[in-house]
């Protein structure tokens, strides 16, 4: 008998005699904001991400652009956003500990907790998100979510070895309470609302 | 109604004004009150430690002492919660669930069942902090507790307000335990002190002049507390502001 | 003229030596003469911050002392006020979160009946995670014990090479002392996650299932890291002691062989493997090595991908106030050229399944908010408790992994209930303590004193007569007895209290007096 048939047949042998069966799960959207876009921004900069607004005119992505200007390092996966480092060059995730500023489009956010889902397909090296200093995310806000229970209805989590949500940057309060950003990932997160067709793609 | 009085042990030991005090409240509503006076205890202090075996002999002669009243009333919560809810050491015939059922604590016994109006003879002029002791709070549910998204209620607040002249304070911490927990006191006597010291400094920062509570154990151990490390607040049961005492 | 050859950290000269710090290094020398004009007179005076409790002494199987660890945490008093008011903090950022959302108790209703359905029905799920994770080539391993986790775990790194591992945190892999064993066959463990990397570098346990570190003042880290990994011991500034462990350990992330993650969730639907940080850090562990295990407690299975909205909604938000953790990571296979394994581990879950008064304390989502809101942890920290698990929580399952050896755990509790009211899968664990309690009596696990004092409190209290006489007899005691007889060290009660005033009468006797009626 193997230790998996042992568990198993201890389990049989433990069973609760009880009935348990499944509720099922509501949705919870009976109250939902007015903007999700506008409650996605709020709960985004409580959790400590910056929302790049885009300017009222002119080029969208001219706030990314300020902010990576004096990068050494850039390594965008987001068609939109030319970087200096080409991630298709990666031989190991090792290679990206010098990143400074990641860009990278999410699959989607979600309103109820400011939070932006990145999954292996768009990261291609899923280490990317996490050794950079600093991570830019493009969001379209048309793929905004509601709540949780929305989040996980989408087909990302049946796709794909790898996805995660991120809530702002890395952060730690392990120490008397005192919040820390950049404990282990990023520095900062920073999303910005551009929709996916919008611009045209940098070669 | 006919109401058989329990007057737990510690009561009866340490603080006899509240047994008079509950005595005479519910006799204010005219109800015939008799105190059976073969009764000792609940079965609490050994049952609580686990030791249910030995609370056999104090339960039966607790069942025995209390059947045949239309109510039994003390002025515990801790009591009252062992009685409804653990009193199984013994067998349980239909005499001994009458009588489980039956027994109520003063603070809900007045709300729910005699459903007070008034206490027009009731006036305290001081400034009190309500302590629910954690027993008539998650136990008997006195009050809506502060970790359950709940409509807010209290039971003792509702019959403190119709006293005269009486004004609330809040510590910054309403429900957490004080820290006397039965023998928890005893074995965990540091701990026990420490929580006793916090909760009568919360109140007297509050500015209470009055610790009222429907538990006079938890009085008890905050009022040694309080007399340790000086802090001069007074200790004060229930039952005594709502029969009238005004200090 | 003499002079007087002051030697190093002399203290027989001052009144409070124990300001002396610890090294010389103000002090100024020619040869072996220490300099005692103006400015080499003073001894190198610091005040020194407030060492350090430690937690529970630990001897074999004897049973735990949590009361003695407990009093020495609250004989330190700069560590106990942090700790109460840093944990009490969490629960009342708990409420506001509960406050914001209308459903909050629907949501606990509906965790607690998912978790329930789920080990009801383990063994299917168990089967169904199983079969889905190896179909997305996830490599499944199962787990009996400690031993046999840590035995597979150690075949798989040895297996390719693997002599240096970065790990997320995770209460399995210390239930099972992972670190020591690994340490024991020449394998490299590196924390990542800030507060368990603290208490790795101190050698000792995490103190609380979220905030591993939360007893620990920043001098006590400040003096961990000066000693392990070279900060300055005089800056204890939080920013720059936690930069410090990010660059300290950055190259260690790097150069790794292998990343372990434990797991919070873990779906059978899909055979995902779901794991919850702030820092990032099980992401860094699983994306950066070629190699990732991921070592799960049979327990975390939930059914499918809805059930686990409803745990996420309520985990982060139980455990720090916040609606969700910066980091949720879901791992359903490899990475293109990297490899994944999972080990599902028993130790003892399966057994504790067959108890009916305890088996829903493996409910449990490990968030931490009972021992937030626990009144008697927050004053004793994590470490008084000598066990993995600490807090209300620990105070349940931790007699099933050694009755003896933790048998006064289910004591250190005045069964106020809190902890039950905030657990958001509706864990009834006072009742549990209340339970246990009876259960140790049961199987004779209680000091001899205990046993005695109170069979015979039960024989008294159930005789009136001989009831009456004692209580005559203690009332007169207490009025009668000089102080000194009753605050000795044999008195519990007087070591830190007043006793209660002794009234002229007992309300018995007073009725007596006053109300019997006369035949």
């Amino acid at each position: 008998m193997s230790s998996r048939d042992d568990i198993l047949a201890s389990i049989r042998a433990n069973r609760p005699q009880v009935k348990r069966s499944l509720l099922e799960t509501p949705l919870f959207d009976a109250n939902r904001p007015s903007s999700l876009l506008a409650a996605f921004k709020e709960n985004l900069e409580r959790m400590g991400g910056i929302f790049l607004e885009p300017p009222a005119s002119g080029e969208r992505l001219a706030p990314v652009y300020d902010r990576i200007a004096n990068a050494t390092v850039v390594c965008s996966t987001a068609p939109e956003v030319a970087g200096t480092r080409n991630i298709a060059a990666t031989v190991q995730p090792q290679d990206l500990a010098d990143v400074d500023f990641a860009v990278v489009r999410a699959s989607f956010g979600v309103a109820e907790t400011g939070s932006v889902l990145l999954g292996d397909r768009e990261l291609c090296v899923n280490a990317l998100a996490y050794l950079a200093q600093h991570l830019i995310v493009l969001l379209d806000p048309a793929d905004i979510v509601v709540n949780m229970h929305h989040a996980y209805r989408r087909p990302e989590f049946k796709t794909g070895h790898y996805c995660a949500f991120h809530t702002g940057p890395s952060a730690t309060a392990d120490i008397e309470g005192v919040l820390i950003h950049g404990a282990q990932g990023v520095r900062s997160l920073c999303v910005v609302p551009i929709p996916k067709s919008e611009t045209e793609a940098v070669p | 109604m006919r109401i058989g009085l329990f007057v737990p042990c510690y009561i009866d030991a340490f603080f006899p004004e509240v047994g008079i005090a509950t005595l005479e409240l519910l006799e204010r509503f005219g109800h015939e009150v008799v105190y059976p006076e073969d009764q000792t205890c609940c079965g609490q202090p050994m049952a609580n430690s686990g030791f249910n075996a030995d609370c056999a002999g104090t339960e039966s002669l607790f069942v025995r002492n209390f059947v045949g009243f239309d109510y039994v009333v003390a002025p515990s919560g801790s009591c009252v919660h062992h009685v409804r809810d653990n009193l199984d050491a013994i067998e349980q015939t239909s005499e001994v669930k009458e009588v489980r059922s039956r027994t109520y604590e003063i603070v809900e016994f007045l709300h729910d069942v005699l459903k007070v109006e008034a206490l027009p003879w009731a006036r305290f002029p001081h400034r009190v902090g309500l302590h629910n002791s954690c027993g008539t709070l998650r136990r008997l549910k006195h009050a809506a507790p502060s970790e359950l998204r709940e409509p807010f209620f209290s039971k003792p607040m509702a019959l403190l307000s119709k006293v005269k002249e009486i004004e609330f304070v809040t510590p910054s911490r309403p429900d957490e335990c004080c820290g006397f927990g039965g023998t928890f006191s005893i074995f965990e006597e540091a701990v026990s002190a420490k929580m006793g010291y916090d909760k009568v400094s919360d109140h007297a920062r509050a500015g209470a002049e009055y610790i009222v509570s429907a538990d006079s154990s938890c009085l008890m151990h905050q009022q040694g507390c309080a007399e340790r490390i000086g802090v001069p607040i007074k200790f004060i049961h229930i039952a005594q502001i709502l029969n009238g005492a005004s200090a | 003229m003499s002079f007087k050859l002051f030697q190093r950290g002399d203290a027989r000269d001052m009144l409070h030596p124990e300001l002396l710090a610890a090294d010389d290094r103000d002090a100024i020398y020619r040869g072996e003469r220490r300099l005692d004009h103006a400015e080499g007179m003073s001894k190198p005076l610091r005040a020194r911050p407030e060492p350090q409790p430690r937690g529970a002494k630990v001897d074999g199987d004897k049973p735990i002392d949590q009361a003695e660890a407990a009093a020495r945490f609250i004989a330190a008093p700069e560590h106990e006020k942090m700790h109460d008011e840093r944990l009490w903090d969490l629960r009342q950022k708990r409420d506001r979160e509960m406050h914001g959302i209308a459903e909050w108790e629907d949501l606990r209703a509906l965790a607690s009946s998912i978790k329930e359905h789920t080990l009801v029905h383990l063994d299917e799920y168990l089967e169904q995670f199983e079969e889905n994770a190896r179909q997305n080539g996830v490599h499944v391993h199962w787990a009996k014990d400690a031993a046999e986790h840590n035995h597979i775990v150690h075949g798989i790194l040895k297996d390719r090479g693997a002599k240096s591992l970065i790990k997320s945190k995770s209460m399995l892999t210390e239930e099972c002392g992972f670190r020591h064993y690994m340490a024991s066959v020449g394998v490299e463990v590196i924390e990542t996650d800030l507060g368990e990397r603290i208490q790795q570098l101190d050698d000792e346990s995490p103190s609380h299932v979220v905030v591993p570190a939360v007893h620990k003042l920043r001098t006590d880290v400040a003096e961990v890291f000066a000693k392990t990994i070279g900060t300055d011991p005089d800056n204890s500034d939080v920013h720059y002691l936690a930069e410090a462990q990010r660059e300290s350990n950055r190259p260690l992330i790097l150069a790794a062989d292998a990343g372990m993650t434990g797991c919070n969730f873990a779906v059978a639907e899909t055979g995902s493997v779901v794991v919850c940080t702030n820092e990032g850090n099980a992401d860094l562990s699983a994306n950066v090595p070629k190699l990732h295990i991921a070592s799960i407690g049979i327990e975390k299975m939930i059914p499918r991908l809805e059930h686990l909205a409803v745990l996420v909604r309520l985990l982060s938000r139980s455990a720090l106030g916040s609606p969700i953790t910066q980091y949720t990571s879901h791992f359903r296979g490899p990475r293109e050229g990297g490899e994944m394994h999972v080990v599902l581990v028993d130790n003892g879950r399966s057994e504790r399944l067959g108890m009916a008064e305890f088996w829903t304390s493996l409910k449990c989502i490990r968030c931490g908010a009972c021992m937030n809101t626990c009144p008697v942890y927050r004053r004793s920290g994590g470490l008084s408790y000598g066990a993995t698990y600490s807090g209300p929580i620990g105070l349940i399952i931790d007699p099933t992994f050694n009755a003896r050896k933790f048998s006064n755990l289910p004591f250190a509790s005045t069964l106020n209930g809190s902890c039950t009211n905030v657990c958001p899968v509706k864990i009834n664990i006072h009742e549990q303590i209340y339970a246990w309690r009876r259960e140790l009596v049961r199987r004779h696990e209680t000091p001899f004193v205990k046993k005695v004092a109170m069979k015979a409190a039960g024989e008294l209290l159930s005789r009136p007569a001989a009831y009456r006489a004692a209580v005559a007899t203690t009332n007169v005691a207490l009025a009668n007895l000089p102080r000194f007889v009753i605050y000795n060290g044999l008195n519990a009660w007087g070591r830190h209290r007043e006793t209660p005033h002794a009234p002229s009468q007992t309300f018995h006797s007073w009725y007596k007096a006053n109300r019997r009626v006369k035949p």
